[in-house]
């Protein structure tokens, strides 16, 4: 893995083929903030610079997703609500964390109440924590019905589900038999996505562990015809660590998944610097931090 | 019995750490007869890039630091050059001739200028700085303050002494500093750079990067991130098209100077690269 990982990080990108990756990034950011300091204002500047991340650029594409606490949700919703109006179909997803995150030490209860608010709030996405204690003692069957219950969870009253992205949080699960048994469960559970980690937890995602789950859902793909989506999370702040997951993503699952409904990066800061590597495309001089909006 | 020569690797100083170039180019130094001496890192635009990153982040630490540390530090460079004296004098005599009394004497004059501004750090505020007059129940206070990152360029000759006459008033009040040492001597400037980084200055405060200013120095002038450009030693360079290059993002530049080097410790020095920041404080309730 590590050794694949660092092949593929070598690709050198030429010039023309770095100005689409970056619009690429941009596309496949979910746009997150979650801190205990947040605030209904925070969520709403966040939700300005997902519709526009660099005023002085029009052209600039926006963000796939916001992602914020479940709480924060309804500002959200009302922050986005004109722009979403006018895109049809391109609209600026809203992704809310739920189950106790980022422990998931709830009970299953609390955990669906948690995910249903959410989602009547009028989250698109939901990202859950899978309860890494049950997992690590083995108790598998446990962690796949808790997926399956909060999946049921996520139906809205007109009978639609709210996309399930289940986190494994790759950094607790540590070695890659876990994470590979970890993967298939939670798609086997009906989950719309994995997402490697809460960002909460050191080491975050890393290019090997992506790697492994992009592996596992080539080889569900192939089994079933059905694509489930990939999300790393944490640690990922500079464009060319970016591109390398896009070149680990083509290269694995195919170009398919580069596409905002099966690849996603979770992420704050790295989008201020794809902004610098952008401007720096387009003037021919290097930018600085002044230049781009600050959270 | 004869032993086996040692020689030095001369690599680039960033981020407090001794790399080689990402680029992975290198070039011959020679000694003022034509003779091979080293191969040193000839540094590309990336790694001033770099250079610029870790400057900024440095920054907030650096500036941070009371009056009374910085100048502890930069006495303490002082401290340290005097230790390795020999060394600068041996490696400045074979790169610039002219004696070891000439060289001798370029050595001393740099490890006098750490100590003349060392000396200032706590007291550069104290007589650009201002109490105003005002007409109201007011404290209206002026204060110089660091402008940012600096590039530097530094001149042929005196390779060392210019370098160090043009980094420290720089870094005395808090800026940090990324500087290019005389192309064609570079070697003095990269043993500068051990003595930095044993001397407690934070990483990335300073940053020497050995090469080509002419390559290099367009980029830095473009830059967005650096707050202002000592082109004192760039009149080899195509100066005047850096300083317009620079004016795009509003930089302090000074322009390549002919005065002797001595005239070079200066309190102007200093202020040119300082921001005045004025606070109004009310005084009625005292």
């Amino acid at each position: 893995m590590e050794q694949r990982a660092a092949a593929l990080s070598t690709r050198s990108i030429k010039t023309s083929s770095k100005v689409l990756a970056l619009d690429k990034i941009i596309e496949l950011i979910d746009l997150t903030t979650l801190e205990g300091a947040d605030t209904p204002g925070k969520v709403r500047s966040l939700a300005t610079k997902a519709i526009q991340p660099d005023p002085s650029d029009r052209g600039t594409p926006h963000v796939a997703a916001l992602c914020v606490y479940g709480d924060m949700v309804p500002y959200a919703v009302d922050a986005l609500r004109d722009f979403n109006r006018s895109r049809n179909g391109d609209a600026i997803q809203i992704a809310a964390v739920a189950t106790a995150f980022p422990s998931g030490r709830a009970s299953l209860e609390v955990k669906c109440a948690d995910t249903a608010e959410a989602v009547a709030a009028g989250a698109d996405e939901i990202d859950m924590v899978i309860d890494r204690g049950a997992f690590l003692s083995g108790r598998h069957e446990e962690v796949f019905e808790q997926i399956r219950t909060v999946k049921e969870a996520c139906q809205r009253p007109d009978g639609s589900y709210a996309h399930l992205k289940v986190i494994l949080e790759t950094g607790e699960l540590s070695t890659y038999d876990n994470v590979h048994k970890a993967s298939w469960l939670a798609i086997l559970a009906g989950a719309d996505f994995i997402k490697t980690s809460t960002g909460k937890v050191v080491p975050a995602a890393t290019l090997p562990m992506t790697l492994l789950m992009l592996e596992v859902v080539r080889d569900w793909y192939r089994l079933t015809s059905k694509r489930v989506g990939v999300k790393p999370a944490g640690g990922i702040r500079s464009s060319k660590d970016a591109i390398r997951y896009l070149v680990a993503v083509a290269e694995t699952a195919g170009e398919a998944w580069l596409h905002p409904s099966l690849f996603r990066f979770g992420a704050s800061s790295l989008l201020d610097d794809v902004l610098l590597q952008r401007q720096r495309m387009k003037t021919g001089h290097y930018s600085g931090p002044d230049y781009v909006t600050i959270d | 019995m004869s032993r086996l020569m040692i020689p030095k690797t001369y690599k680039l100083y960033l981020n407090g750490a001794f790399v080689r170039s990402e680029s992975g180019r290198s070039y011959k130094v020679s000694d003022d007869n034509g003779i091979f001496v080293a191969n040193v890192a000839m540094a590309s635009r990336k790694d001033a890039r770099e250079a610029v990153v870790a400057a900024r982040v440095a920054f907030a630490g650096w500036s941070g630091a009371s009056a009374y540390n910085r100048g502890q530090v930069l006495y303490r460079i002082a401290e340290l050059m005097e230790g390795r004296r020999e060394q600068f004098v041996e490696e400045v005599y074979r790169a610039e001739g002219g004696g070891k009394e000439a060289a001798a004497s370029q050595v001393e004059g740099a490890i006098d200028t750490w100590v003349w501004y060392a000396g200032w750090a706590d007291k550069y505020a104290q007589v650009a700085g201002n109490a105003n007059p005002v007409s109201g129940p007011y404290f209206n206070l002026s204060v110089p303050e660091p402008t940012g990152v600096v590039a530097t360029i530094a001149g042929r000759r005196p390779c060392l002494l210019s370098l160090v006459s043009l980094i420290a008033p720089a870094l005395v009040s808090g800026n940090t500093v990324v500087a290019f040492p005389s192309q064609a001597h570079p070697l003095p400037a990269l043993s500068l750079s051990e003595v930095l980084a044993t001397s407690d200055v934070p990483k990335g405060v300073v940053n020497i990067l050995s090469g080509s200013p002419a390559e290099i120095a367009p980029w830095l002038a473009s830059h967005a991130d650096v707050n202002a450009l000592d082109l004192t030693g760039a009149e080899d360079l195509n100066w005047i098209e850096l300083q317009m290059s620079a004016a795009e993002t509003l930089k302090r530049i000074i322009p390549p100077e002919t005065a002797a080097w001595a005239a070079w410790r200066s309190l102007d020095r200093i202020l040119a690269f300082t921001e005045i920041k004025t606070i109004w404080h009310t005084k009625s309730v005292i």
